[in-house]
């Protein structure tokens, strides 16, 4: 009994072990990302982690709440933004390391429909009508949102839509939305229907890049990891034309 | 600076109004549904409870997202709203009230099942050997004894649903009037950076629910004392 219970205690005390003393990555990136670059970061942090040795921490969420946490301090060595608002802002706080900050990726905006053969490649069906729900992320918080806005005020049909808007908090709640059906059509972001540089699925009308203010999205360096090299490296890695590569896969435009 | 814009006063109307309608309705789902786990002997009395226990723990996104795909056009609640011409439910009122129906159901059944176990069944044997009838039994003594338990029921299942933010946010679609409750109006504010606007409504919230709960120990303290 007794050292049955000692060998129990023996595996538990491995356990503990083996979870506080875990083999220490070369360096450590904790990495602030918009939800819509979610697909893309993954596969650039896994190449960037097989090449460099670095272990990268990705969370993700709404460029406004990642600035609101930034400048209350949370831990973060990058901040991959869907915007330049946010990233802009925390510089002028003195928050970023200067001159860190680029665009790595120009969003592109899409009204997307999950059933297929409902949206033409014109974008006509949303004068049309005979749709109960548009959705489009809060203008007020996404930029995507902004770039909706802007396009149906450019077509003359905001007024008329007013009755039909539902909105979602993030750019990933308006791709919920109208993936579940619940929204006929939804303005949302290319890369969160591009897999392997084609459309996964639906149908959809890729806005032209015209209708809508640029969505120039930016990284910065936070201050807090000014010497940090491994986080450095990643933004160094970002910029390389392997992960431009891949940004492009997911419909993003580089210019 | 203004205190409240108008589509504030909205929402703070519209969470009323939810709330009143969630509580009304749980009133007449809970208490049969209390009364039968206070005295039911089946065999699965014990996942009756739990199911209704589960809100309690999961998380509201949970719910919220489930509901979403079924009240959905593919989902199988929303294919019986198509085929009865109600329409869809999400981004409605009253897909809002089923979601928090849902959501403060345990709210709701417990408190009025422990007031219904606490009473026996002493009171009622008493009440069948004077002759009255099953209903007169329950409205005429069951009721009343565990009137406590209906009074907590009554104000925690209307204070749940005014704080109620995960299921709403996930089934609302934030339309103003419609289904833009105040949770989801001060989240909003916040994101937004609206800070100022966000501390008023988040400072009412806190004022009513500590009078909520305030009166909710002193005069349910009270009425346990009246009919103990």
């Amino acid at each position: 009994m007794a050292s049955n219970k000692s060998r129990w205690l023996f595996a538990l005390g491995t356990l503990l072990f083996a979870m506080v003393i875990r083999p220490v990555a070369a360096g450590e990136v904790n990495a602030a990302v918009a939800a819509n670059f979610a697909v893309p970061m993954q596969q650039i942090v896994e190449l960037f982690q097989k090449e460099s040795g670095h272990a990268v921490k990705v969370s993700l969420g709404s460029s406004g709440k990642f600035y609101s946490q930034i400048k209350q301090g949370a831990p973060f060595d990058v901040f991959l933004s869907a915007d330049e608002k946010n990233p802009k802002l925390l510089e002028e706080e003195g928050l970023t390391v200067p001159n860190s900050r680029f665009v790595y990726a120009f969003g592109k905006l899409v009204l997307w429909s999950a059933q297929p053969g409902y949206v033409d490649d014109k974008g006509a069906v949303l004068g049309k009508g005979g749709y109960k729900k548009l959705a489009y992320a809060d203008p007020k918080l996404a930029p995507y949102g902004f770039a909706a806005k802007e396009t149906l005020e450019g077509l003359g049909l905001w007024d008329s839509v007013q009755g039909k808007l539902v909105t979602g908090e993030s750019i990933a709640q308006t791709y919920q939305f109208a993936a579940t059906g619940n929204a006929e059509l939804a303005f949302i972001a290319l890369s969160q229907i591009t897999k392997d540089g084609k459309v996964s699925g639906g149908s959809w009308w890729l806005v032209p890049a015209s209708m809508y203010s640029p969505i120039r999205q930016s990284a910065v360096l936070l201050s807090s990891a000014k010497d940090k090299a491994a986080a450095q490296a990643f933004l160094k890695f970002l910029k390389s034309e392997k992960a431009v590569a891949i940004i492009r896969n997911f419909g993003y435009d580089l210019h | 600076m203004t205190v409240f814009d108008p589509d504030d006063l909205q929402a703070v109307w519209l969470t009323l109004k939810l709330a009143g309608v969630v509580t009304l309705l749980l009133l007449f789902i809970a208490t049969p549904l209390a009364w039968w786990l206070a005295h039911s002997r089946k065999w699965y009395k014990g996942a009756v409870a739990a199911l209704v226990a589960l809100p309690l723990v999961l998380p509201p996104t949970v719910l919220g997202f489930y509901l979403l795909l079924l009240m959905g056009p593919h989902g199988i609640v929303g294919e019986l709203t198509a085929a009865l011409h109600i329409g869809a439910l999400p981004f409605t009122f009253t897909g809002l009230v089923i979601g928090s129906v849902l959501f403060s159901m345990p709210f709701a059944v417990q408190p009025i099942q422990n007031a219904f176990e606490a009473m026996g069944k002493r009171p009622l044997e008493v009440a069948a050997t004077l002759r009255a009838g099953r209903w007169d039994r329950f409205f005429s003594v069951a009721v009343p004894l565990a009137r406590p338990g209906f009074f907590t029921a009554i104000i925690l299942a209307f204070a749940h649903t005014v704080g109620e933010f995960g299921v709403v946010l996930m089934l609302g679609g934030n339309i103003p009037g419609e289904t833009r409750v105040l949770s989801v109006a001060i989240y909003n504010h916040v994101e937004a950076m609206e800070y100022g606007a966000a501390q008023w409504l988040a400072g009412g919230m806190v004022l009513f629910s500590f009078i909520v709960l305030l009166g909710l120990y002193l005069t349910g303290g009270k009425s346990w004392k009246v009919t103990r």
